[in-house]
C-alpha cells in the first residue's frame, strides 16, 4: 500500500484550453468539426461519420491523450438526437466534450468500444431508451427495461406516466390531481367525549 | 427384466450455464450473474441488470429542480449525501450560485461521514462474502449506526435526507454538533482499527482475496473503471485532487494506491480512505466558520439559464457525473446520471476471468455496488 499524499494542487483545468484547441485543430485536420465553449467545457461537435476515426485520434495523440470515457448520454433536441461523450484524460488531466447529431428517421452512429471498452453499456443505454444505433456494437440488446417494452423512454414524444397504447385514455385525464379544500381544524375540546 | 444401474452412455464433462441471482445472498441486491462454468471454473458470465430501474432521468424532467434532490437520495441508498450534493453542485454551476463558507464545510463533513459509513457497510458486506458471516456485519454496523445517528439529528431522516440545497443546506447543525462529534470520532476511529485488527491479517481471508479478481490498470482504465476499484490497480485518480470541487483543495489528505488490483487492494484501499476521510473530518470541524447555511442571492423558482454542466463528484463508489441540460424553464431538459456502480460493473468479466465460483461471490462484493446506482 503506498500512499500519494504530496500530488501537486491541479492547476484550473481551464488553463490549458488553449493549448488543447491547438492541439485539436492539429489531430483532427480534415475533419469539419466546429467548437465552442459551454461555461467551463470546450464542446466539440463532430459529423458522424467522423466519430470513430476522429475518437481513435482523440485517445492516442499524445497532446490530447483522452483515455478516459466518463460518460456518453443521449439527448433528444426533437428536431434531431445528439449523442454526447465526456472525455477526461488520465495522464494530461484535461477534458473535453464530443457531440454527434443525428437524424430522426435513422440515428445511426458507429461504436465506440474499439476505442473504449467501458462505451459498452453507456451505448447499450442509449440505443434502448432513445432507439440510437451504434454500429458495429456487439451486442446492442436492452439492457435496463423489461422483455418487451415498445418505445423509446427518452424521447421527448414518449409521454410520462402513459403507457403505450392509451395515450387517448390519458389525454382525456388531467393530469394534476386536484386537492379537495382542507378542512377547518377542529377547534380544542370539540367533539370530545 | 432387470433393470441396469448403470448410466446408458458415457458421462461428459461439459460445459454448464449457472445462473445466479437476482434473488441470492451474495448479488447484494437484485442482481443476476449468468456464470458459464467448465467445473469449478468460470469461463465466461453475463451481467442482467436492470430489476431497479425506476427511470430516474425520465422522472427528474418532469419535476422542478428542487423535488429532483429527492430523488438523487434514491440512486447509491448508502451515499445519500453525496450523491445529494453532486446535483445541487450542478445546479449551482448552470446558475452561477456559491454557497457560503460554512455550507460547504458542512457539506465535507457529511460527505466525509457518509463515505466512512458507505465504506463500513462494504467492509460488513465483504466480510460475509468471503465467509465471516456475522462477526464483520456486527462490527462494520456498530460503528455506522452511530454515523446514522448523526445525519438523523442533522437532518432529521436516517437514510433519504433532502438535505442538499441549491446555495447552501437546509438548516444548520444542531447546537450540541460539537459535542456529538467529539464523541463520534474516537469512536470511528477505534471502530476502524478494530475492523482493521479482525481481518487484514486474517490468514484466511487473504487467502480468499489476494490474486483474486485481478484487473490491470490499463483495462480498468479502458473499462472506465473508477474510485477505489481503479485506485486499487495503482492509478491515483481521485476527483477531490484532479478536479478538486468544495473545499477540498484547502484540505490535507492522502489518495491511497494500491498495486496488483485484486480484491485484496481493493480492500486495502477502503480501509485506508476511511482514515483519511478521518483526517477530513478533523480539519473540517477545526477550520468551521461561523456565518449563514444559505446564499442569499439564491431565488424561490429555481430556473437556470439555457446550457448544460456536467459535473462529477468522487463518491464512496466512485466517480459520479449529473449531465443537466436546461432549456431556462423550471425542470432539467435532460438530466442524465453517470453511476460509479453501474460503470464498475462492466469490469466484473474482466475480473471473473478464470477465477473459481466461490470467488465469484467476493469479486463482486470487492467492487461494491448498490443496485439502486446500477439501475437507476
Amino acid at each position: 500500500m503506498t500512499t500519494h499524499g504530496a500530488q501537486p494542487p491541479t492547476p484550473a483545468v481551464t488553463a490549458s484550453y488553449p493549448e488543447l484547441e491547438a492541439a485539436l485543430k492539429e489531430a483532427l485536420a480534415g475533419v469539419p468539426y466546429t467548437s465552442e465553449y459551454i461555461l467551463d467545457e470546450l464542446v466539440v461537435t463532430l459529423p458522424p461519420e467522423h466519430v470513430l476515426s476522429a475518437c481513435r485520434v482523440l485517445k492516442d495523440h499524445p497532446r490530447l491523450a483522452f483515455d478516459y470515457l466518463r460518460c456518453i448520454s443521449g439527448v433528444d433536441w426533437v428536431a434531431n438526437l445528439q449523442v454526447v461523450y465526456h472525455l477526461w484524460s488520465m495522464s494530461l488531466r484535461h477534458k473535453l466534450v464530443v457531440k454527434v447529431n443525428l437524424p430522426n428517421d435513422n440515428p445511426r452512429v458507429a461504436s465506440v468500444i474499439p476505442v473504449w471498452r467501458g462505451a459498452d453499456w453507456h451505448e447499450r443505454e442509449a440505443a434502448e431508451l432513445f432507439g440510437i444505433v451504434f454500429e458495429g456494437h456487439p451486442d446492442l440488446k436492452p439492457l435496463l427495461l423489461y422483455e418487451g417494452f415498445e418505445g423509446y423512454p427518452l424521447r421527448k414524444s414518449f409521454a410520462q406516466g402513459v403507457k403505450p397504447g392509451r395515450e387517448a385514455e390519458a389525454a382525456e385525464k388531467p393530469r394534476k390531481a386536484v386537492r379537495p379544500p382542507a378542512e377547518k381544524p377542529p377547534e380544542k375540546g370539540e367533539g370530545a367525549p | 427384466m432387470t433393470t441396469d444401474a448403470r448410466p446408458q452412455s458415457t458421462p461428459q464433462t461439459i460445459e454448464m450455464m449457472v445462473n445466479m441471482g437476482p434473488q441470492h445472498p451474495s448479488t447484494h441486491g437484485v442482481f443476476r450473474m449468468v456464470l458459464q462454468v467448465d467445473g469449478e471454473r468460470v469461463t465466461g458470465m453475463e451481467s442482467v441488470i436492470g430489476y431497479l430501474h425506476r427511470g430516474t432521468e425520465k422522472l427528474a424532467e418532469g419535476e422542478m429542480y428542487r423535488q429532483v434532490i429527492t430523488l438523487f437520495d434514491r440512486l447509491d441508498y448508502l451515499a445519500n449525501f453525496n450523491n445529494e450534493h453532486t446535483f445541487v453542485m450542478v445546479t449551482e454551476k448552470l446558475m452561477g450560485v456559491k454557497p457560503p463558507e460554512r455550507a460547504e464545510f458542512i457539506r465535507v463533513i457529511l460527505l466525509e461521514l457518509n463515505r466512512i459509513a458507505s465504506h463500513l457497510m462494504y467492509y460488513a458486506a465483504f466480510g460475509a462474502d468471503t465467509g465471516v458471516f456475522g462477526t464483520t456485519f456486527m462490527y462494520g454496523f456498530r460503528e455506522r449506526e452511530r454515523i446514522q445517528a448523526v445525519f438523523e439529528a442533522v437532518s432529521g431522516a436516517r437514510m433519504m435526507h433532502n438535505f442538499m440545497r441549491v446555495g447552501g443546506v437546509k438548516n444548520d447543525l444542531p447546537a450540541n454538533f460539537d459535542a456529538m462529534m467529539g464523541d463520534l470520532m474516537p469512536v470511528l476511529e477505534r471502530g476502524v482499527r478494530e475492523c482493521d485488527d479482525l481481518l487484514t491479517t486474517n490468514e484466511i481471508f487473504l487467502e480468499r482475496t489476494q490474486g483474486i479478481g485481478v484487473i490491470s490498470a490499463a483495462d480498468a482504465v479502458n473499462l472506465g473503471l473508477s474510485g477505489p476499484n481503479l485506485r486499487a490497480c495503482g492509478v491515483p485518480y481521485d476527483v477531490r485532487r484532479a478536479e478538486p470541487y468544495s473545499i477540498y483543495d484547502k484540505l490535507d489528505f492522502d489518495v491511497p494506491v494500491g498495486a496488483r488490483g485484486d480484491c485484496f487492494d481493493r480492500y486495502l484501499v477502503r480501509m485506508e480512505e476511511m482514515r483519511q476521510s478521518l483526517r477530513i473530518l478533523k480539519q473540517a470541524m477545526k477550520g468551521l466558520p461561523a456565518g449563514p447555511v444559505m446564499a442569499t442571492n439564491v431565488p424561490k423558482g429555481l430556473r437556470p439559464p439555457k446550457g448544460e454542466a456536467f459535473v462529477c463528484t468522487e463518491n464512496p463508489r466512485g466517480e459520479f457525473g449529473v449531465y443537466v441540460i436546461s432549456d431556462g424553464k423550471d425542470r432539467p431538459y435532460r438530466l442524465k446520471i453517470r453511476g460509479p456502480s453501474f460503470v464498475n460493473l462492466m469490469s466484473l468479466p474482466t475480473m471473473m476471468r478464470n477465477a473459481y465460483i466461490a470467488d465469484a461471490v467476493v469479486i463482486l462484493a470487492s467492487i461494491d455496488i448498490v443496485l439502486g446506482d446500477v439501475d437507476r
